[in-house]
């Protein structure tokens, strides 16, 4: 009885969680076109969630694509469709590993940087010296680093799909010597546009929400050192979560 | 503000470097050229089964890739399945007496729609029917077909197979 | 009546009541500043004096009662009402609130250059005026880690003053200072006040600090006011608890301790 009030107790906090994450939402959307008329700060934190996570997107990407490049040629081998490598490994990373791995990473290098520097903010009143200053924090702090974040998913999504097929072809046709033409003529056979379709909606999706719970765990964290780091743990986790959720939701309705 | 420089470089290149990636993934994994727009002519055919066949399969002639199906709708007179092809635009002389079946490639892969050249001296154009076409060859329906006939001939032959 | 009291007072505040969670922090609270004064809000800690503080700034709402700020019943206000409201006042919070990324300059400029669109010189000449008015012209291009506590206080009161408010907030400008700094933050609060015209309002509990430069002062205490008056007539009110405060005696209605179980028992009759 017990273990079924705390799972409903649970089931109910997370529902509350969500509402008030999709009401921050509406908050920080309503106060977007006047953050549009600043773009620098926008470009700001641009550089902040997209340049300062280039290093390890891309790192992360080359390898994941050097491993997807190894097991698949292993498999592939096996059934003499070595030629098909290129056309697996794009489907692999085009529509599933590329935005999920990619949001992920995001969420550990930028978000978790993010939710700190808001949390920062709020535990030492930065925030509400904005506010008795007249300057809306959620248009001058929130709106431009969510807008940030959510711009730099999809293009870090794209160049983690890039450099993850290069690394496959580096592997795949260097080292395992597939026939290059083959590796590239399959890949093109196979992925379709709605393929790279899908795979840049996941990552939109994704750099929204990744984004839009950084901030918000960091805007309405517990004023104290303790509550920075409960905010950045919980960025970390909720995201996690929620990416895969979404990612089976956004696959389930569009295959 | 003069610090702003190299960080507002490093926005640029980085914004650069995500779609130049996306252009990459979009060129150079996938042949776009070949779903553009409304390139090509389209004509139709009538098949009694399509099974398998999909929306964008390939269509073929000589085992060369010559346009897509683009649309399968089910005829509700007619009772049976109409299937756009959209044939790429230098294709432009295919007999109109040719032929549409609907084949797979290798035993267990995909379907497309193969097209046999007639001997007519007009050509295919926009909005042409294919007459003559053969229906997708169903795997559980042959291997029924087969089974039933071995049967019969196993019951014809059974006594002396038996006997021997 | 109500008038001619609007004219004179700043801020009028009657039966304020607010609670957060189950706890009452007002019950009932009235009170009213003057106009050009320094008036001091004193209580014991944790008796809602920067709760009271927000409800000035708009940034809490009262559950029932009017707090009138200038003429405006601030929790009613709509959203730009109060923001053009909030660029009349000035506050300075407890620990300065000084924006981490921005250097000393910046943290003054920065409530200039988000309200109004003023042409980078006169800036310049406006944000180096305050700072030099604070002692620390010399500091403009330091970053806010490179400051002492005293400096980082000074450097928020140059900030909360850029835009000339009528109304500056003080929430505890003394704690956590060394003597030096303290009477330089206590000399330009007094300063301030008279030479630019303001009305000041200094939350704090230090009773002796207080008492040299204010006006006015209100001893709050379990959701209402229960003393207002002078410093020096509060010194000799005949409230135990106000005389309590004022002179910081360990026991009086304030206990030294807790409530508990009686020692001896809880020591010898355990288990």
């Amino acid at each position: 009885m017990t273990l079924f009030m705390q799972l409903q107790g649970s089931l109910l906090a997370s529902m509350r969680k969500l509402g008030a994450v999709v009401l921050f939402l509406g908050e920080i959307l309503a106060q977007c076109p006047a953050a549009f008329t600043r773009p620098r700060l926008i470009s700001a934190q641009v550089h902040n969630a997209g340049v300062l996570s280039l290093v390890i997107i891309m790192t992360s990407a080359f390898f994941v694509g050097m491993v997807i490049g190894l097991q698949g040629y292993d498999s592939l081998a096996r059934l003499r469709q070595e030629d098909i490598l290129g056309a697996g490994v794009a489907l692999t990373l085009i529509k599933e590993l590329g935005p999920v791995v990619t949001a992920l990473l995001f969420a550990g290098r930028a978000g978790t940087a993010l939710a700190s520097e808001i949390g920062l903010m709020r535990a030492t009143d930065q925030l509400a010296a904005m506010e008795v200053m007249a300057i809306d924090p959620i248009r001058r702090i929130v709106a431009p680093r969510f807008v940030g974040g959510a711009i730099s998913v999809p293009l870090l999504t794209a160049v983690f799909n890039a450099i993850g097929i290069l690394g496959a072809w580096f592997i795949g046709v260097y080292i395992m010597g597939v026939d290059g033409g083959a590796f590239w003529s399959q890949m093109q056979e196979y992925v379709d546009p709605s393929d790279i379709g899908e795979g840049v909606s996941k990552s939109i999706v994704f750099g929204i929400a990744a984004s839009l719970i950084a901030v918000y765990e960091g805007y309405n964290c517990a004023p104290t050192a303790e509550g920075v780091g409960m905010a950045t743990t919980r960025t970390v986790v909720t995201t996690s979560i929620a990416v895969l959720i979404l990612d089976y939701m956004i696959t389930a309705f569009l295959i | 503000m003069e610090s702003s420089r190299p960080r507002e470089l490093g926005t640029g290149l980085f914004v650069f470097l995500g779609f130049a990636a996306l252009l990459f993934l979009a060129t150079q994994t996938t042949d776009l050229d070949e779903y553009a727009g409304d390139e090509g002519y389209r004509v139709t055919a009538r098949f009694e089964d399509v099974a398998g066949l999909k929306v964008r399969s390939q269509v073929t002639m000589s085992g060369v890739n010559i346009g897509r199906v683009e649309s399968i709708k089910f005829d509700n007179d007619r009772l049976d399945a109409v299937v756009t092809l959209r044939i790429n635009s230098q294709f432009n002389r295919i007999p109109d007496d040719s032929d549409a079946s609907i084949l797979t490639a290798g035993l267990l892969g995909s379907k497309y729609v193969g097209i046999g050249a007639g001997g007519a001296d007009t050509y295919l154009a926009e909005g042409s029917e294919l007459q003559i076409t053969q229906s997708a060859v169903i795997l559980e329906q042959l291997i029924g077909k087969f089974l039933f006939s071995k049967a019969e001939e196993g019951d014809s032959s059974a006594s002396p197979a038996a006997t021997e | 009546m109500k008038a001619a009291l609007a004219a004179d007072n700043l801020i009028e505040i009657s039966g304020l009541r607010f609670s957060r969670g189950s706890r009452l922090i007002f019950d009932g609270l009235e009170l009213a500043i003057p106009r050009g004064s320094i008036t001091a809000i004193m209580g014991p800690s944790g008796t809602g004096k920067t709760t009271l503080l927000r409800m000035f700034t708009g940034q809490l709402k009262p559950d029932a009662g009017s707090v009138l700020v200038a003429g405006q019943e601030v929790p009613r206000l709509s959203r730009s009402d109060l923001y053009a409201l909030r660029r009349r006042m000035g506050m300075l919070f407890q620990n300065s609130a000084l924006l981490t990324d921005f250097s000393v300059f910046e943290n003054v400029a920065f409530p200039v250059r988000e309200n109004t669109d003023l042409p980078e010189r006169l800036l310049r000449n406006l944000v180096l005026t305050k700072l030099q008015s604070v002692g620390l012209r010399g500091a403009a291009n330091l970053m806010p880690s490179e400051l002492s506590g005293g400096m980082s206080r000074r450097v928020a009161m140059a900030r909360a003053m850029v835009l000339d408010p009528e109304l500056l907030l003080y929430d505890e400008p003394f704690s956590g200072l060394d003597p030096i700094s303290l009477g330089v933050v206590l000399r330009l609060i007094r300063l301030n006040n008279d030479a630019l015209g303001l009305t000041s309002i200094v939350v704090s509990h230090d009773v002796a600090e207080i008492s040299h430069i204010a006006d006015h002062c209100f001893v709050i205490s379990e959701g209402k006011v229960i003393a207002s008056g002078r410093p020096d007539e509060l010194a000799d009110s005949e409230s135990e608890l106000v005389r309590q405060f004022m002179t910081g005696a360990v026991d009086g209605p304030v206990p030294f301790h807790y409530p508990a179980p009686d020692y001896r028992q809880q020591l010898l009759g355990s288990s």
